[in-house]
């Protein structure tokens, strides 16, 4: 198909000032490494099963920081255990292999508990654009503690202003001395309450198109002036927050690029995750991550509401774990496509509109199928209860991460090389882009 | 098809994509719209010789694969047969060469087969999908004679078959027997259908008397062997649908690209824009799933180990069940993306349209491979429950 978008890439050895050095490269063969993972994971982590995430209220604040604190353990105990950044360069304190190592990893995790709070954004995409556009002196101060789990990152990037278009940034960083002064509001970070660190997208230049005048900084959550907001979802959630930045200090050496070059770093910065499941820097278990339960529960679900013989019903639960099996397949396709060549890097945005037209089914097939409990249920109720507000919650799948809209532009325009949508903030200056009544900057 | 494909395979693929582009070519197929049998002896033969019919054969009877996985290399075939809508039993053709091999008999019969000289068609009494007739046979034992009634519709080239591997069932079981299709008691009648140049007929067999040596792979044994022989036309039907799916879809990029309304070209409307993206992921996901059915088929391979052959027959199902329902999608918008003219016989979308159409039927509709995947499910996790 025609006309891969131009992207400049910030990954070349002169952005980031090192190539990456023979010592850096592991030499462990996949197999070899399959088997001393198959032997290590059940030695040092626990079996816990097809455990799924969900966006459920599920958990107390005080069981939640417990269970981050574990799951900093977790990553400490791989980092230890020499299975921490199998794709980071051995200087920044990982392994030095390659995706297919990754990728054996995942398979040999699979039932075993994982550092999920740190996979996304941490490993991917803020690890990922650390390793990428960071400084040699940044690498070596975060990388390794983030492997460590001494460090779980956030990405400041939405606002309230506008998440799709994220290059219409307010948040300002203005320059004073060696420092920079940050202020505005960014939103839908998930955790930063306990979150330690954040990559931030701010407006640096506003004379200028908007792409030209942004910077991204690294930035300390715990710092005088930044606010965390708790956001409640429509379903009693509290993961997701907001942050009021207020004459937040930056030095100038937690820049991230180079001044008003934010764009490029960000163009980075999303196909960094874009890339989540295909990312060579997370470790997601084969068999877990949101809605991949793919039939199997919902098989047992029908049994306990009495449902397993109703021929409408399993075509519902055939139904999901073909998405699921298709999902997986079509992974696995886009990271040949990128690789080769065959796809451009913007494909992963295909993947994710798979995710999200899966999950809509798959949501709608749980609810569907626990009949009049969907709408109200006991607390005894098992894999029936919650349905309903599990259904209430389905378009955060076309939402979180980038919206489906945004996803299918990418790929008509991206992808396709269709013609871009018009756009009224090209070639003027930023704050003279409209903004519509209520919006100041 | 996979994005990565070695020099030999990639050589492969497109010999039999320009033989296809030069003798089956959308005005040839028009052609033989009425055609009976939808091809002439001489391309099938030469198409033979590229190696259609002989990669899920063993080495020892001729066959062998290009990439060392046979079902592999037929996904490059099949996709091709998709992409030009070709003529031609391509799925029925290997699955008796497959039948054949694998039960190292009429080895005769094979190599014709193997050689395009013969056509053979495959009679699946033991699963068929036209719910309405009551198809199946019945395989009785009369000394050493076998005595085969009842009916199996529709099979795919049966009225320019020589041969017929038909399968029924026995006081033992599933039964498997290869008869000149001549033979007393044989009435092939044919069917119309959607297929530009795919022929089907109903197949009757009336008291038919063959001898004992007729039988493929032992009287009542067939049941793993028909197991595999689907898979087989299964993983065919796949990529076939993908290549039409891909034609369809890229002819339809073109198409936004040039035509205009009101002073701009259709890809600028993000309107379309939106359902171009979506078909997109159809057709990746598409391409995935066969890809990965034919990684499954291949790792399973001559084993007999329950388990994996359940997971190749899930993600089987799952190729269909998907590209049966989403490919329709895809190619029905693509008629809808041309206007009226999609409609139109002289347009060239229906012949996409039609090999995906026909594919999505007569092996299965999305639904039937829906309640398979379901009923894998409850074998292998419901136990626990």
């Amino acid at each position: 198909m025609t006309s891969a978008p131009n992207i400049d890439n910030p990954a070349s050895a002169d952005d980031t000032g090192v190539d990456v050095a023979i010592e850096d490269v592991g030499t462990e063969d996949v197999d070899s490494f399959r088997l001393r993972a198959r032997a290590w994971i059940p030695a040092n982590l626990r079996h816990v099963g097809v455990s799924t995430k969900t966006l459920r209220n599920e958990t107390t604040d005080e069981e939640e920081l417990v269970e981050v604190a574990h799951e900093r353990k977790i990553q400490r105990t791989l980092f230890d255990g020499g299975f921490a950044g199998i794709c980071v360069p051995r200087a920044y304190g990982g392994q030095g292999l390659t995706p297919a190592h990754q990728k054996a990893f995942n398979e040999e995790m699979a039932g075993y508990e994982y550092p999920t709070r740190l996979q996304s954004p941490t490993m991917a995409p803020c690890l990922g654009l650390i390793l990428d556009c960071g400084t040699e002196e940044q690498k070596l101060r975060h990388v390794p503690a983030i492997l460590r789990g001494e460090e779980i990152w956030m990405q400041f990037l939405s606002e309230p202003s506008g998440g799709s278009d994220m290059a219409g940034a307010l948040t300002s960083a203005v320059r004073d001395g060696e420092e920079w002064m940050l202020n505005g509001s960014k939103v839908w970070t998930t955790g930063a309450w306990w979150s330690d660190w954040a990559l931030c997208l701010a407006r640096t230049n506003w004379d200028v198109q908007k792409h030209r005048g942004l910077t991204v900084f690294m930035l300390p959550l715990l710092r005088d002036g930044i606010e965390v907001h708790r956001i409640e979802m429509l379903n009693g959630n509290r993961e997701f927050c907001q942050e009021f930045l207020t004459d937040v200090r930056v030095p100038d050496s937690d820049r991230v690029g180079d001044v008003d070059d934010g764009w490029t770093v960000s163009i980075r910065w999303m196909y960094h995750e874009r890339m989540l499941y295909n990312s060579p820097y997370v470790t997601i278990p084969v068999g877990s991550g949101f809605g991949a339960t793919g039939g199997g529960s919902l098989l047992r679900l029908a049994q306990g509401v009495g449902r397993a013989n109703d021929p409408v019903v399993r075509d519902r639960i055939g139904e999901t774990r073909m998405l699921a099996i298709v999902k997986e397949a079509l992974q696995e396709r886009i990271g040949e496509g990128m690789r080769s060549g065959g796809l451009s890097d913007q494909a992963a945005a295909i993947g994710r509109l798979m995710q999200a037209m899966a999950t809509v089914r798959t949501t709608e097939a749980y609810y569907d199928l626990t009949g009049a409990l969907g709408g109200a249920w006991s607390d005894d109720d098992g894999l029936a209860a919650e349905r309903g507000v599990d259904y209430l919650m389905r378009q955060v799948s076309c939402i979180g991460g980038g919206t489906t809209e945004m996803a299918r532009n990418v790929i008509s325009e991206r992808v396709l090389g269709m013609p871009r949508e018009l756009s009224l903030d090209r070639n003027i200056a930023f704050r003279d882009v409209p903004r519509g009544p209520g919006t100041k900057s | 098809m996979r994005y990565i494909r070695s020099e030999d395979e990639e050589f492969f693929r497109s010999t039999t994509a320009r033989f296809l582009t030069e003798f089956a070519p959308p005005a040839r197929l028009r052609e033989l719209r009425d055609d009976p049998v939808g091809f002439t002896p001489d391309y099938w033969r030469r198409g033979a010789e590229l190696g259609w019919v002989s990669l899920l054969v063993g080495e020892e009877h001729g066959g062998g694969s290009i990439s060392g996985s046979g079902p592999s290399d037929l996904t490059l075939v099949a996709h091709e047969f998709g992409a030009h809508g070709a003529p031609g039993p391509l799925g029925a053709a290997n699955v008796v060469a497959l039948a054949l091999s694998a039960a190292g008999s009429h080895l005769d019969v094979l190599g014709e087969v193997m050689a395009g000289a013969t056509i053979a068609a495959w009679c699946d009494g033991e699963q068929t999908f036209d719910l309405s007739s009551g198809s199946g046979v019945k395989v009785a034992y009369d000394g050493d004679d076998l005595v085969l009634s009842g009916m199996v519709r529709p099979v795919e080239s049966a009225a320019s078959a020589t041969w017929l591997l038909v399968a029924g069932r026995s006081p033992d079981g599933p039964t498997q027997v290869l008869i000149p299709a001549a033979t007393t008691g044989v009435t092939i009648a044919a069917m119309s259908g959607v297929d530009l140049t795919r022929r089907f007929a109903a197949v009757r067999l009336d008291g038919v008397r063959v001898s004992s040596s007729a039988v493929v792979g032992g009287a009542g044994l067939a049941g793993a062997a028909l197991a595999g022989q689907r898979r087989a036309q299964r993983l065919v039907a796949a990529a076939e649908s993908v290549g039409a799916m891909q034609t369809a879809f890229d002819m339809t990029v073109e198409w936004a690209f040039d035509r205009y309304s009101f002073g701009r070209p259709l890809a600028s409307y993000q309107a379309l824009k939106h359902r171009f993206a979506d078909m997109k992921t159809w057709l990746e996901a598409s391409h995935g799933i066969v890809d990965a059915a034919a990684g499954a088929l291949t790792a399973a391979q001559g084993g007999a180990d329950p388990d994996a052959l359940r997971e190749v027959d899930e993600v089987l199902h799952a190729a269909l069940a998907y590209i049966g329902q989403n490919g329709s999608e895809l190619l029905q918008d693509c008629v809808q993306l041309h206007g009226g003219l999609g409609v139109t016989f002289e347009h060239d979308v229906h012949i996409y349209l039609r090999r995906h159409t026909l594919n999505r039927s007569i092996h299965g509709a999305p639904s039937y491979h829906r309640l398979a995947i379901a009923d894998i499910i409850e074998a292998t996790e419901g136990r626990a429950a």
